[in-house]
Formats: C-alpha cells, sequence, structure tokens
C-alpha cells in the first residue's frame, strides 16, 4: 500500500509537472522572455478577442495571449477553481459576480460592452416571421435559451414584457446551440444575440426586433487576483475598453460598454 | 479451483493496477464527498428532476427493446453469414463505440433532420423527427447498438453452431431451430447487450443535445437536466450526478454478475457457451 502510495504521488507530481511545464509563464526554450497572458473570455467574444489578442500581441512584442472561450459560468467555476488566468471577460454580470464574490477579482469588474437579442430565421425565412409576436404563432418552431443561462433569461424577460407567450420546441444551453438549430434549418426561429446573427453571416437571416431594448446584456470584464502579471493584464483590459477595442467589438455588432 | 494459484504478477504491478482504479473511483468518490445530503432529497424530487428521469428511463427502456429487435438480426448475420464486406461491415456498425458523440448527433440532423437525407420523405409522411422524444430514441439507439451487437456477436460465436446442426440433422426446419435452439443458447448474451444498451443510453448526452434538442418532459433527460442545472445549481447537478451513478453502478453489477445457474444446455460440456455469458465477450 505504502509501495502503491509512492506511486501515486509521483504520478500526480508528474503530471503536475507536465502541465506546470505547459503552463509557466516564461518560456526559456523561446529564446529568452517569452510571457504568457491568459485571458477567460465569453464564447460570443471569440471573434472581437481574437482579433484583439493579435493587436496585444503586436503593441506587446513578446507577450503571447492564450484565449480560452467557453460559456461564462463554466469560465466562472474554473476560475474559482483555480485555473490559472489573468483576465476574465463574462456575457453577464452575475458570473462575473461569482468571481469578484469569492474576491478573485483585482478592482472593479468594468462594462465594456453590451449585447441585445434579435431573431435569427434560416435564409430564406420560410416561416414569415416578422415581428416578436410572430414567434407566438401556432405551428411555427421557435428554439430560445433556457431560463438558467443569460440568453434565455433576457428572452424571457422580453417575452413577459410583452404578454407574448413563447411555446418553444426546445430550450437550449447556449446561444451557439440556438444558432446552430437555425442555421441546420430544424427551427424556424430562433432568439439569440445580435452579435451572433453578425458572425453566422449569411447562413441565418436577422430579424430585428424593438422590444429587444427590455434586455440589455452587460458584459463586464476584470483582472484576476490571482494574475501573475497585474501590468500586462491591465493593459490588455484598458485595449479591450479603449477605442480600438471598442472599434472592434462594434464591428461585432456589440453595443458600447459604460465607462 | 485453487485458492493459492500461482498468478506470476509481480507486486509493482499491483502498484499500477491501484493507480489505475484511482483514476475511475477517486472522481466518483469526490462527487459523493460534494453532495449536499441536507437538500438531497428535495434536489432529486424536484419536478424538472423527476421529470427528467422518468424520460430517461422511459426512452433507455424504448432504445434498448430497438437495439434487440434490430441488434439481434445484425449479430446473427455478421456471426454466422457469409457474404462479401462482411467485415467491413461490421468495423461500420462498431463505429458509435469511438466517434464522439456530437457527431453522432450532427450525423442524424443530417439523416432525420428537416432538410436531412430522409427528411423530405418524413414531412410528406407528416413525421417530424427533430425536437421529438423520437429523436431521443433514435439517438440513443445509434450510440446503444454497438453494444448490443458486440456482445451478441462473441457470444454466438463462442457457442458454436453444434446443436443447431444437431437439431437441423433431426429434421428440425430453420424456423424451429431458429426458435428452439438458436435463441435460448444466446439469451446469456442477450441479456448482457441489453443490459449494456440500456446502460448507454441512460448516459447519453451529446447526440440528444445536438439532434433532439432540451425541452422538459420531452427531450431533456437527465444528463442534459445535470448539464443545465450545473449553470445555476451546481448542488442540483452533484445531487442528479449522484442519482445516475448510482443507476449506473446497477446496471453494470447486473451485467457482470457471476450467471447464478447455467441452464441444461450449457451444462460442463459446452464450456465456450458458458464463458460467452454475461461480461466475458464485451471489449
Amino acid at each position: 500500500m505504502k509501495r502503491a502510495t509512492g506511486i501515486l504521488l509521483a504520478a500526480i507530481a508528474l503530471a503536475a509537472g507536465l502541465s506546470g511545464c505547459a503552463n509557466s509563464s516564461t518560456n526559456p526554450a523561446a529564446g529568452g522572455t517569452e510571457k504568457t497572458l491568459t485571458v477567460f473570455a465569453a464564447a460570443s467574444l471569440k471573434s472581437s478577442f481574437t482579433e484583439l489578442a493579435e493587436t496585444y500581441e503586436a503593441q506587446h512584442p513578446g507577450t503571447k495571449v492564450v484565449l480560452n472561450f467557453a460559456g461564462s459560468s463554466d469560465l466562472a467555476t474554473q476560475i474559482g477553481q483555480g485555473a490559472p488566468a489573468d483576465v476574465f471577460a463574462a456575457a453577464d454580470t452575475r458570473n462575473m459576480g461569482k468571481v469578484a464574490d469569492a474576491g478573485l477579482a483585482d478592482g472593479e469588474p468594468a462594462v465594456f460592452a453590451t449585447n441585445t437579442l434579435a431573431i435569427a430565421v434560416p435564409a430564406g425565412n420560410f416561416a414569415g416571421i416578422s415581428s416578436f409576436a410572430d414567434l407566438a404563432k401556432g405551428g411555427t418552431r421557435v428554439v430560445v435559451c433556457a431560463r438558467q443561462v443569460p440568453c434565455g433569461a433576457a428572452a424571457a424577460t422580453i417575452a413577459e414584457r410583452q404578454g407574448t407567450v413563447l411555446k418553444p420546441v426546445s430550450e437550449e444551453n447556449s446561444v451557439t446551440d440556438v444558432l446552430g438549430k437555425v442555421i441546420s434549418g430544424e427551427a424556424d426561429a430562433g432568439l439569440v444575440y445580435v452579435t451572433d446573427v453578425r458572425s453566422a453571416g449569411d447562413k441565418v437571416e436577422s430579424v430585428p426586433f424593438p422590444e429587444a431594448g427590455a434586455a440589455v446584456n452587460s458584459y463586464p470584464i476584470t483582472v484576476l487576483a490571482g494574475a501573475q502579471d497585474k501590468e500586462a493584464a491591465r493593459a490588455f483590459l484598458n485595449l479591450v475598453t479603449g477605442a480600438e477595442g471598442q472599434s472592434v467589438l462594434a464591428g461585432a455588432g456589440f453595443g458600447a460598454g459604460r465607462k | 479451483m485453487n485458492t493459492r494459484t500461482y498468478t506470476g504478477l509481480p507486486r509493482w504491478l499491483y502498484g499500477l493496477a491501484v493507480l489505475a482504479a484511482l483514476v475511475v473511483v477517486l472522481p466518483l468518490a469526490a462527487i459523493v464527498a460534494r453532495v449536499n445530503w441536507v437538500d438531497f432529497l428535495p434536489l432529486v424530487t424536484s419536478e424538472s428532476a423527476l421529470s427528467a428521469l422518468g424520460l430517461s428511463l422511459r426512452t433507455s427502456v424504448a432504445s434498448t427493446l430497438l437495439c434487440i429487435v434490430l441488434g439481434v438480426p445484425l449479430a446473427l448475420v455478421l456471426a454466422r453469414g457469409r457474404f462479401p464486406l462482411q467485415g467491413l461491415l461490421r468495423s461500420l456498425v462498431l463505429l458509435p463505440l469511438v466517434l464522439p458523440p456530437v457527431v453522432g448527433g450532427i450525423a442524424l440532423l443530417y439523416t432525420f433532420g428537416r432538410q436531412g437525407l430522409l427528411g423530405g420523405t418524413l414531412e410528406v409522411l407528416g413525421l417530424q423527427i427533430a425536437f421529438s422524444t423520437t429523436a431521443v430514441v433514435l439517438a440513443q439507439t445509434f450510440v446503444a447498438l454497438p453494444f448490443l451487437v458486440v456482445s451478441l456477436e462473441g457470444a454466438v460465436r463462442t457457442g458454436g453452431q453444434r446443436y443447431e446442426a444437431v437439431a437441423a440433422t433431426l429434421g428440425a426446419p430453420p424456423g424451429v431451430v431458429f426458435r428452439r435452439v438458436t435463441l435460448p443458447l444466446m439469451l446469456p448474451g442477450l441479456a448482457s447487450g441489453a443490459v449494456l444498451s440500456f446502460a448507454r443510453s441512460l448516459g447519453e448526452f451529446g447526440a440528444t443535445l445536438t439532434f433532439a434538442g432540451s425541452l422538459q418532459g420531452v427531450t431533456r433527460t437527465l444528463p442534459l437536466e445535470i448539464y443545465l442545472q450545473r449553470e445555476t445549481d451546481p448542488d442540483a447537478a452533484v445531487a442528479l450526478s449522484l442519482v445516475l451513478v448510482a443507476v449506473a453502478v446497477a446496471v453494470v453489477a447486473l451485467a457482470y454478475r457471476r450467471p447464478a445457474g447455467r441452464g441444461v444446455r450449457q451444462a460442463s460440456t459446452e464450456r465456450a457457451t458458458a464463458s460467452a455469458a454475461p461480461g466475458g465477450t464485451v471489449p
């Protein structure tokens, strides 16, 4: 048994050593002082943050930005469990709150973007959806997010405000799942974010609706308390909240953040 | 059998074996340690949890039956038949075992979906598969069928054809041989295969999420409910996970239990058949 414990510890040490190597912030093998900045960002930020990471790397030679995109609640859980991250950008204030309440944020999170819902329909709009109320038409196959996730909470808020009773055929876990069902033509319509419709290109059509303003999602960003290099992390945050970042985000369809 | 048989295993092998067992057991123990026992009962008996559990059990039973109806002929044909490309067919049938379930879901979507291969035909017939409980059963059958085929084909193959040959020489027509000899002989293999298919169906997640969607009482099975609860209520997700673990333990115990009494036909002379009993042939 003692022997087994020894082997177990050796294996854990080995695994830890290997992962430690992969995550180390300095990489001497690459010839000196290459630093790594790890950014955890909500999945909807993928295209904009990928672009901003390239900008950052160009402005800060020798620093490599590692991006981890996932649902905000997954990222918040990972950070809570000690995942090594320097910056966290969430798609809603609730998940940022989880991280901040646990004392893992360095300073007050700043809202850098907003997002609103739009109706996505398959190219051709065969079901003839032209308004939010049309989603409640009999026989229309509508897919939304479940209430437990931000996009679903926003959809429920708008439906209640409008007095429209939605009877979705599916309540998905993520906005990408909703979009997937619309792109494949399985759903007649789906409630997604303006930015998702933008990124899906011509595979879907967007039906904007004025009532969307009733539920605006705020995207907060923060430097994490456990950041290896707070200065570098703060520089990335400033890039996102600054003019350059705001222009990239606006191009993706995001609304401006509050300064 | 002797209780003190020489095993010839070096001691360090035991150390690594313990490590291997820990890889599986430790995370399961972690789930148990994380359970909020005070709220456990209310969490697992909430309306959405019970609805998900009920749906999971119903769809898994349906897909297991479907696996039996479709899998038995396929296993027999693969084990006994002689036809071109037999090896290729066997490999293809086993594919869902190694495919990521989400790939299965996408494949099913482009088969039975509205714009899929059979979508137009199904629409004409007035059948809508996507977003229905039928889609859940189809996804589960897709991933579970290989389990039944593999264990049954192995059992049939190891069992040999002696009894069938004897029955045939005694004048029994093929139908009678199948009913009176082949079918009873493959029952143990069929039972373990069915139990494994049921277990795989119960755990099905990726293909269902991709193909069937997620709606309480219609397509949201227990794994999907766990995935959703995790967003807001980790305690509920953990409690429901434990329920699935418990069901899985029960199912595996059922599949791998030692056969209590061997039938007359599998008496000591027919060792090959006996070795094909539950668990013996599952890869």
